[in-house]
C-alpha cells in the first residue's frame, strides 16, 4: 500500500471513512481564480466532437441512437470511447457516445413507449422476458395499489410518483472506490455480512444479507468494468489520473444500472483536490494537465443519457439527470471547504461552455472566502448554471461532508439515502375542501365525502378546518403510497452498486414534497383577507371564484401572508409525521416542483387566490409570477421565512435577473450578486437558483434553437438547455418575474 | 414620528440609484412634466398610497443585512421627493439615526430655502439634469432650468456628493452645442462623483396609455450605443469620464 502512506494517516485508513482522508490532507485555497488555466486544443478538439453529436441528437428528436439489444448492466456493455486517443478519462454508458441503453426493472412498458417514442422496438425477447418470466418494479406496485390511490394519481393530487421508472436519489461514495480500491471494499462488505450472522433471521437480517450480496457482486463487476477498459481498480487510486478515473467508474456503474430520476455524484472536487495538488508538488502534473483531467471528467458527467419517454419529459424537462455535484462549504472545525478543484470544476463551464449538467451546487457560507464568493457569482452572471445552498444552516443537521442529491435534497454521503415522494398538490387540496372531496374538474369523488362548503362567499375559518381534514386524508394515502412504491422498488430494482458505497446501516428519508405552496398561501391570505365570493357550476361544483378588494400576497415580505405560508408547510409535515413510514425511514418534505409546476397547473381548476384554471404554479416556493411587486429582496425574504426544520428534504427557490439590473458595472454586479447571497442565507434561505439574461435573448432563443445550444437556464433545482423544453415550459420560464425589467 | 406622506412604490434591490444595494422609495407627484417620463403614473400626489414614516422605517430596518455588505443604502426617488418636504425630512432624519447611507434623486427643481437643513441628511444627491439649455428645458419639462442650476451650484458650494444624470433623448437633448455647454456647467462644480448616460427609452409609453394620455414622443426612437458614444465623447474630451454606457 506504497500509494497511500504519501498522506497523513489516521482513523480513515483502519476503517471506511472518507471524510477523515479529507479532513487530514486537504488544503483549503483562499487566494483567486488566476491561477486557472484555459481548455487545451485537445480538450477543445474533443469538445467539438461531443457539441457535434449533441447538435445531431436534438435533430434527431431528442436522442441519437438506442441499444434496444442490451439490458444494460454494469459490464452489459464493451467500452466506448469519443475518440480514445484523445479522452483523458474512460468509460461510456454504452459502446457509442450518447447511445442510450435500456434497463427494465423499473417497468418494461416505460421502456417500451421510449423505444417506440423515439421510432425504435425494443428486442421482442426483452419484451417476453419481462412481461412473462421477469417481474419488475412497476408491475409490483400496480400489483398492490388500492382503488384509492389510482384515484389519486389519475386526478394528478399526487403526481410524478416513481412508480413506473427509477427512483433515483440515491448518492453512492464514489470517492471510495479512488480511495480503497475495490478489494477493500468488498472485504468490508463481507465483514459486514458476517456482522449479521444472528441469532434470529428476522426479515430485517434477511433482506439485508441479500441486499449486502447483490452489493458484493456489483463490486465484483465494477472490477470487471475496470479490467475491461485496461484499468486494475481493485487497488487504491495512486494520483491525479487515477483518482478522478476511479471515482468515474465507480459514478459510471451507477448510471450504467439505474435509470434514476435523479443521479447526483455527491461532493467530488475536494477529495479529488488533494491527489491533483499532490501530484502538482511533486512536479507529476502542470495545472494545464490538471485542468484537463477536470474538464474531460465532466464532459463525460455531461454525456450521461437516460432512454424516457416524452411524457416524463413533460414533467422533468429538458432531459435532465441531475449529476449533482457540491462545491465549497465550511469544515466543521471551521476551516474552508474550497480548493482550488473547486475553482477547477467551475472553470469548466469556461472551458467548455455553459451546461446544466453536471448540476453544480454551491454550498454557499458568509464565511466563504471573499475570492471565491467573487469567482461564483461571476460564473453566475456569465452562464446561469449555477445553483446555491445555505452550507451555514445544513452543517447544522448535516456536518460537512454532505451531498445534495438531485436538487435540494441533503444527505450525508455514504450514510445516508432516500426514498423520493415526487409531491403532492397542495392547491388542489385546498379545492377538495371546498368542495367535499370532489375533483373540481372532473367532479369525481376522488377524497373521502364530506361536507362542500355551500355558502356563497369564503369563510376563512370554516375552509381551514375543512382544509385540515383533507390534508390529513392526503398525507396518508400520499405515504402509504411511498411506502407501496418502495417497498417494489427495492424488492425488484435495488440500486446494489450505489448501496455498496454505503455504510452497512443507512438513516432513510421518506422524502415527501408539495406543489403549488403560493397558490394556497395566497388563497387563504385572499380568503382571511378580502372577499372571496363562490361561482358554481349547474352541478353546484365550485369552479371559480372572485375576489373583493385587496389581500397581502406572499413574496412581499409581509408576515400576515408569509406566515400564512410557513403554517402551511408546517401543517403539512406534521400530518405526514402521522404516518408509519416504510423501514422505519425519517419522513421529511420539500417544496419543489422541478418543471412541474406547469403540468400541476394545467391540471388544477381555478383557486381562491385568483389563478384561473390551467394557469401554471410558482415553481418551487416562488411567489406568483407578477404577484410580488416589492422587488427582489423582498420576494428572497418571504421565502427565507419558510421553515427549513419542516421541509428537511430543501425549499427551492428560482431567481431571474436581467443583467444591468445587477448593477452598472461588472465589477459592482458581481459584487451585489455576492452580497444578495449572503443576505439571503444568512436569514435563512435554503435554496436558490441564479438566472442572469435578458428576455430577448431568451425569446430569440424560441426562434433560432440552432443558435442558442448551450444556453443554460435555471429551473427548480436544476438547470436544462433552454432548447431543450417544451414551448410551454419555455413561455413560463420567460413569464415569470424578472427583476429589473426598467 | 407619525408624519405621513404619499408613495408611489417601494424597491428593494435597486442596484443603480446609488452605490451598493439601495431600498428605493418612490414618492407620489411631481411638477414636473417630462415628455418622455417613464413613470407618468407618479405625477398626481392624490394617486399614492398613503404611509407614516414609522411604516416605511419598519420595513426599510428588514433590508439593512444587504445595505451593509453591499456599501448600500436608502434612495428617495419619485416623482419628485422635494415635492413633500416635511415628509422627506422626517424619513431622512430617522434613516440617518438608524446610521443608513442617504440619496435623494431628484431634478433640482426645488427652492433652495427648503432644501438647507434637509441636506444635513443626505449623503448622495442624484441630480437629473434634464437639460442646460433653459427654453428647452421648458419645452421638454414644462419648467425652466434656473432654480435647478441654482440648486448643482448650491449643492456644489457646501461640497455635497453629486451624480449628475443626464437622459439622452435623440434629437431632444443630445446636439453637440448642448452637451459641450453641459460640460463646461459640469465643470464648474465641485464634488460631482460620476456622470451618468441614461439612454432614453420608450418603455414608459405603456404607463401613459394606461392612464388614457397620448404620449408625447410616440414617434421618436429609443438612444442607441451610437448615440451615447457621441454625447460620452464630448463630455470625455472635457475631462468628464462618465459611468454607465456601453464603453464602461
Amino acid at each position: 500500500m506504497t500509494a497511500l502512506s504519501a498522506f497523513q494517516s489516521g482513523k480513515w485508513s483502519k476503517e471506511i471513512d472518507v471524510r477523515n482522508f479529507i479532513q487530514l490532507n486537504y488544503s483549503p485555497y483562499l487566494g483567486d481564480a488566476s491561477f486557472l488555466k484555459g481548455p487545451t486544443s485537445n480538450t477543445t478538439e474533443l469538445w467539438k466532437m461531443v457539441s457535434k453529436l449533441t447538435e445531431e441528437e436534438r435533430k434527431n428528436n431528442g436522442t441519437l441512437d438506442v441499444d434496444v439489444n442490451t439490458i444494460s448492466s454494469i459490464i452489459s456493455h464493451k467500452p466506448g470511447y469519443i475518440s480514445k486517443d484523445m479522452e483523458k478519462i474512460f468509460g461510456l454508458q454504452t459502446d457509442a457516445p450518447l447511445k442510450r441503453s435500456v434497463m427494465p426493472y423499473g417497468g418494461i412498458r416505460m421502456v417500451e413507449k421510449s423505444c417506440s417514442a423515439y421510432g425504435y422496438e425494443l428486442n421482442p425477447q426483452i419484451s417476453e422476458i419481462f412481461h412473462n418470466y421477469r417481474k419488475t418494479h412497476n408491475e409490483g406496485v400496480f400489483d398492490v395499489y388500492t382503488p384509492e390511490m389510482h384515484a389519486a394519481r389519475k386526478a394528478g393530487i399526487i403526481t410524478g410518483l416513481p412508480d413506473a421508472y427509477g427512483r433515483g436519489r440515491i448518492i453512492g461514495d464514489y470517492r471510495r472506490v479512488a480511495l480503497y480500491g475495490v478489494d477493500k471494499l468488498i472485504e468490508d462488505k463481507m465483514k459486514q455480512m458476517s456482522s449479521l450472522e444472528v441469532d434470529q433471521m428476522t426479515e430485517d437480517v434477511i433482506r439485508l444479507r441479500e441486499e449486502m450480496a447483490e452489493q458484493i457482486k456489483a463490486l465484483m463487476e465494477l472490477k470487471e468494468m475496470g479490467l475491461a477498459h485496461g484499468f486494475d481498480i481493485s487497488q487504491p487510486a495512486t494520483n491525479a489520473f487515477e483518482a478522478i478515473q476511479w471515482t468515474y467508474f465507480a459514478y459510471l456503474a451507477a448510471v450504467k444500472e439505474q435509470n434514476g430520476a435523479a443521479m447526483s455524484l455527491g461532493r467530488v472536487s475536494t477529495f479529488l483536490d488533494i491527489y491533483i495538488e499532490k501530484d502538482i508538488a511533486e512536479g507529476n502534473l502542470t495545472e494545464e494537465e490538471a485542468q484537463e483531467l477536470v474538464d474531460h471528467f465532466v464532459m463525460k458527467l455531461r454525456m450521461v443519457r437516460f432512454l424516457r419517454t416524452p411524457e416524463y419529459n413533460e414533467l422533468f424537462s429538458g432531459d435532465p439527470t441531475w449529476v449533482t455535484e457540491c462545491i465549497g462549504g465550511m469544515g466543521l472545525d471551521g476551516r474552508t471547504l474550497v480548493t482550488k478543484t473547486s475553482f477547477r470544476i467551475l472553470n469548466t463551464l469556461y472551458n467548455l461552455g455553459a451546461a446544466p449538467e453536471p448540476n453544480l451546487t454551491v454550498l454557499w457560507s458568509t464565511k466563504l472566502p471573499e475570492n471565491f464568493k467573487n469567482f461564483c457569482s461571476q460564473a453566475s452572471i456569465d452562464t446561469s448554471s449555477i445553483q446555491y445552498e445555505n452550507d451555514d444552516m445544513m452543517r447544522e443537521y448535516w456536518g460537512d461532508d454532505y451531498g445534495i442529491a438531485c436538487c435540494v435534497s441533503a444527505m450525508k454521503i455514504g450514510k445516508q439515502m432516500q426514498f423520493f415522494g415526487a409531491r403532492c398538490n397542495l392547491a388542489k387540496a385546498l379545492l377538495y375542501a371546498i368542495n367535499g372531496g370532489k375533483d373540481e374538474k372532473t367532479g369525481d369523488q376522488v377524497g373521502p365525502r364530506f361536507e362542500p362548503i355551500t355558502s356563497d362567499v369564503l369563510e376563512y375559518q370554516e375552509v381551514i378546518e375543512k382544509f385540515d381534514t383533507f390534508v390529513n386524508w392526503l398525507a396518508k394515502l400520499y405515504v402509504n403510497t411511498l411506502n407501496t412504491i418502495h417497498y417494489m422498488h427495492d424488492k425488484y430494482a435495488y440500486e446494489r452498486i450505489q448501496m455498496a458505497l454505503h455504510d452497512r446501516d443507512v438513516v432513510r428519508t421518506m422524502a415527501c414534497g408539495i406543489a403549488g405552496l403560493s397558490v394556497c398561501a395566497d388563497a387563504l391570505s385572499a380568503i382571511k383577507f378580502a372577499k372571496v365570493k363562490v361561482i358554481r357550476n349547474a352541478e353546484g361544483l365550485a369552479v371559480d371564484y372572485e375576489i373583493e378588494g385587496d389581500f397581502p400576497k406572499y413574496g412581499n415580505n409581509d408576515d400576515a401572508v408569509d406566515e400564512l405560508a410557513s403554517e402551511l408547510v408546517e401543517r403539512f409535515m406534521n400530518a405526514i409525521k402521522k404516518n408509519k413510514t416504510y423501514r422505519d425511514s425519517v419522513p421529511t418534505q420539500s417544496v419543489l416542483t422541478i418543471t412541474s409546476n406547469v403540468v400541476y397547473g394545467k391540471k388544477t381548476g381555478s383557486t381562491p387566490d385568483g389563478r384561473k384554471a390551467g394557469e401554471p404554479f410558482a415553481p418551487g416556493a416562488n411567489p406568483m409570477h407578477g404577484r410580488d411587486s416589492k422587488g427582489a429582496l423582498a420576494s428572497l425574504a418571504s421565502v427565507a421565512k419558510l421553515p427549513y426544520q419542516h421541509s428537511l428534504d430543501g425549499i427551492s427557490y428560482t431567481f431571474s435577473i436581467v443583467p444591468s439590473a445587477l448593477g452598472k458595472t461588472p465589477e459592482a454586479r458581481v459584487k451585489i450578486l455576492s452580497s444578495l447571497l449572503d443576505g439571503y442565507f444568512a436569514q435563512d434561505g435554503h435554496h436558490i437558483n441564479i438566472n442572469v439574461f435578458e428576455k430577448e435573448t431568451l425569446m430569440d432563443a424560441m426562434e433560432h434553437p440552432e443558435k442558442y445550444p448551450q444556453l443554460t437556464v435555471r429551473v427548480s433545482g436544476y438547470a436544462v438547455n433552454f432548447i431543450k423544453l417544451t414551448r410551454e415550459q419555455q413561455i413560463d420560464v420567460i413569464n415569470r418575474t424578472f427583476h429589473g425589467t426598467v | 414620528m407619525t408624519t405621513k406622506g404619499m408613495i408611489h412604490s417601494i424597491e428593494t434591490f435597486g442596484t443603480v440609484d446609488g452605490p451598493g444595494i439601495r431600498y428605493v422609495i418612490f414618492f407620489q407627484g411631481c411638477p414636473l412634466r417630462c415628455q418622455y417620463c417613464h413613470n407618468r403614473d407618479t405625477w398626481n400626489i392624490q394617486d399614492g398610497k398613503e404611509v407614516t414614516v414609522d411604516e416605511l422605517i419598519t420595513d426599510v430596518k428588514k433590508y439593512i443585512p444587504f445595505m451593509k455588505s453591499s456599501g448600500g443604502g436608502v434612495t428617495i426617488s419619485g416623482g419628485e421627493p422635494t415635492l413633500q418636504i416635511n415628509f422627506l425630512k422626517e424619513l431622512l432624519k430617522s434613516l440617518k439615526t438608524l446610521g443608513i447611507h442617504t440619496c435623494i434623486d431628484t431634478s433640482g427643481f426645488v427652492h433652495l430655502s427648503k432644501m438647507e437643513d434637509i441636506l444635513d441628511y443626505v449623503d448622495l444627491v442624484l441630480l437629473d439634469l434634464k437639460h442646460i439649455n433653459s427654453e428647452k428645458h421648458l419645452h421638454i419639462t414644462g419648467v425652466p432650468n434656473d432654480k435647478i442650476l441654482n440648486f448643482a451650484k448650491y449643492l456644489s458650494d457646501r461640497n455635497i456628493p453629486m451624480w449628475i444624470r443626464h437622459v439622452v433623448v435623440p434629437t431632444l437633448t443630445d446636439d453637440p452645442q448642448d452637451v459641450q455647454d453641459l460640460a463646461d456647467f459640469i465643470n464648474t462644480l465641485e464634488n460631482v462623483k460620476k456622470v451618468d448616460l441614461l439612454p432614453y427609452h420608450s418603455m414608459g409609453k405603456v404607463k401613459w396609455k394606461k392612464l388614457h394620455q397620448l404620449y408625447p414622443l410616440e414617434d421618436l426612437r429609443d438612444a442607441n450605443d451610437f448615440d451615447l458614444q457621441q454625447v460620452s465623447s464630448i463630455l470625455l474630451k472635457n475631462g468628464i469620464h462618465q459611468a454607465g454606457s456601453g464603453a464602461a
